[in-house]
């Protein structure tokens, strides 16, 4: 069920400040693709075109292909309703709905969705719960509100919210930068189980992070402020953290970056 | 330079001389004290100036004592701290004694017989009677009117927060702080011209429309503070759940906002239920109860209040009524106040364990 993304010559702009220019890379399915680079190099900017979230902002619009398997999510007659379905997200900082318990907050994509059997739920809500591993935690205060959980318990409430509606790629946007170490850890360690079922892609500025969890790894950068963002190279994570073939890599990874 | 420092002050370059706590009161009661005296010493007979030379004199004085004593910073501390005083003293005293004097001459004749009877065989000049027919007149225009009024404020008010952009938004917003300035009479013209137009009589319903003319604006304006406070996070995880726009605002942006929401349609219909012009314009008063909105003349509780006062020649029994239908008011918006604060708190966002 986890699909493939063939991005070719992206370029994403918010209003007529061109945001990433050119980004061509393919992400394989049931693998973990980490994406570093500095600040406003538009890692995150990239990330929610995969999904079309990009066009949500005012002025953000897209040129170029991503092919998510062989279907164009920028074809026309794509709804970008369904491309989210099948592309799920994570955010940097957690956001559970605050006026709904743990349960709703995992049932809400599909109750929002309005396609579900009332006794499939009780079974989703676990399910997902259990591939976020915050079953053992919260199962016995499912009616609590989610806004009740420790920082690093929301942020796999809103992953097991993301996986409930059984999306095909999972994408993650910093998703242990609010959190502590420990929090960290356990989330890691779900990425490292989910990607048996999604092909997950993490944003991250982590780089010891990138090394830990992810197959592979595409490095951004920005030729200087206000220019374009751009992919300078995209290899198996052990190569770009042991032998680049990008001087610049070399020089962010190592820390002599700028 | 001593030693023991507890007891010297000027030991501590950290510790200061500090007046006692109580003095703030002292100071207040030297001043109006002082206040008083000064008034009747220079034949001042206005209570108001006596209570603005008191609050003059607490100002100066608390800045006096303090700058002696604890020096300028503490000072101008204190004399900021005294300014919200007055200022607070200020606002309260006519609300409490608004209030104070509603109540003592509203329920005088307000008991169950005034609630449940109209004026239809009272004589304005003479005393019984009640405000059966403005009540019902009220509930049933203002009623009306919020549910005109605040569906089409609410709808606004998601249209310019979530799909509003470019230059229809700008102009429903511009339209909308026009209409905020509307004046209630005009309003009430306004529809009485089209009435003329289709030479209609004076009904409940007409009340309610210019009623809910003047009732949209707020409900736009405190709806879209309230959606604009939902954090645009929550739209974004909804939307990447594949959410479609319309449903995360129905499910996800308004159960998140629908307590402030409540509160301010609660307080526009709290607004409205005091209006008198365009009632009286349109709605004309009757001393008969009329159940029906949409045809014959009603009354409402503005206007009852205001037809005792008026045409009744200094009678003592419509001046109570009038009280009465006062404190009647005040009531029903207060319980709307409470109402509103109950559901926003009962649909506020949770944050319990």
């Amino acid at each position: 069920m986890a699909k493939r993304i063939d991005v070719s010559g992206l370029t994403a702009y918010y209003g007529s400040h061109k945001a990433i220019e050119d980004i061509s890379m393919t992400v394989e399915p049931r693998s973990v693709t980490a994406f570093i680079g500095p600040s406003g190099c538009g890692k995150s900017t990239f990330l929610r075109t995969l999904n079309r979230m990009h066009e949500v902002t005012p002025g953000g619009r897209v040129e170029g292909k991503v092919l998510l398997d062989d279907e164009d999510l920028y074809g026309t007659g794509i709804d970008p309703v369904a491309v989210r379905r099948e592309v799920g997200m994570v955010f940097q900082r957690p956001n559970p709905f605050p006026t709904m318990s743990i349960f709703d907050n995992v049932a809400a994509g599909l109750r929002l969705n309005g396609n579900y059997k009332k006794s499939e739920l009780n079974d989703v809500v676990e399910k997902s719960l259990k591939g976020a591993n915050l079953w053992n935690e919260v199962k016995d205060r499912l009616n609590k509100p989610g806004s009740g959980l420790s920082g690093g318990q929301q942020q796999r409430l809103c992953i097991a919210r993301a996986i409930a509606v059984e999306p095909k790629v999972l994408l993650m946007d910093e998703p242990c930068s609010a959190l502590d170490p420990i929090s960290t850890l356990a989330i890691e360690d779900l990425i490292g189980e989910l990607k048996e079922r999604f092909t997950i892609v993490i944003v991250t500025h982590n780089m010891q992070q990138a090394a830990r969890v992810s197959d592979r790894t595409a490095f951004f950068n920005l030729a200087a402020v206000g220019q374009p963002g751009r992919l300078i190279e995209i290899d198996d994570t052990e190569r770009i953290f042991s032998n680049p073939s990008v001087q610049a890599t070399e020089d962010y990874i190592s820390g002599r970056f700028g | 330079m001593s030693t023991a420092a507890v007891t010297d002050k000027r030991a501590s370059s950290l510790r200061g001389a500090s007046l006692p706590t109580w003095t703030p009161w002292a100071i207040a009661a030297g001043s109006i004290a002082l206040g008083i005296g000064i008034s009747a010493a220079a034949g001042l007979h206005s209570s108001i100036q006596w209570a603005l030379i008191a609050g003059l004199l607490f100002v100066l004085g608390t800045y006096g004592i303090a700058a002696r004593v604890e020096g300028r910073r503490q000072a101008r501390d204190r004399v900021a701290t005294s300014f919200v005083w007055v200022a607070f003293v200020v606002a309260v005293v006519p609300l409490v004694s608004l209030i104070w004097v509603t109540v003592a001459r509203g329920v005088k004749v307000l008991d169950l017989y005034f609630l449940t009877h109209s004026m239809g065989v009272v004589a304005d000049t003479e005393p019984g009677g009640g405000i059966y027919h403005a009540i019902i007149g009220s509930l049933e225009q203002v009623g009306l009117a919020t549910v005109i009024g605040a569906p089409i404020g609410v709808l606004t008010a998601i249209y310019l927060v979530e799909y509003g952009r470019g230059r229809l938004a700008k102009a429903v917003t511009f339209f909308v702080d026009v209409m905020t300035g509307i004046p209630s009479i005009v309003a009430g013209l306004f529809i009485l011209s089209l009435m003329l137009i289709f030479k209609m009589e004076p009904f409940g319903f007409a009340g309610s429309l210019a009623l809910a003319i003047l009732m949209m604006p707020v409900v736009v304006r405190s709806t879209e503070e309230m959606l604009k406070l939902v954090p645009n996070e929550l739209r974004e995880a909804s939307l990447a759940l594949g959410v479609p726009k319309w449903r995360t605002i129905l499910k996800v942006v308004l159960p998140t906002s629908i307590g402030g929401i409540t509160t301010g349609v609660m307080l526009a219909v709290a607004r409205i239920a005091g209006e008198t012009a365009p009632v009286l314009l349109l709605v004309f008063g009757n001393p008969f109860i009329n159940n029906n909105p949409f045809e014959g003349a009603q009354a409402s509780l503005p206007l009852y209040i205001y037809q005792q006062f008026a045409n009744s020649a200094g009678s003592g029994a419509a001046y109570d009524r009038a009280w009465a239908a006062s404190l009647t008011l005040i009531a029903f918006v207060m319980i709307l106040n409470l109402v509103a604060r109950g559901i926003a708190r009962w649909k506020a966002p949770k944050t319990g364990r």
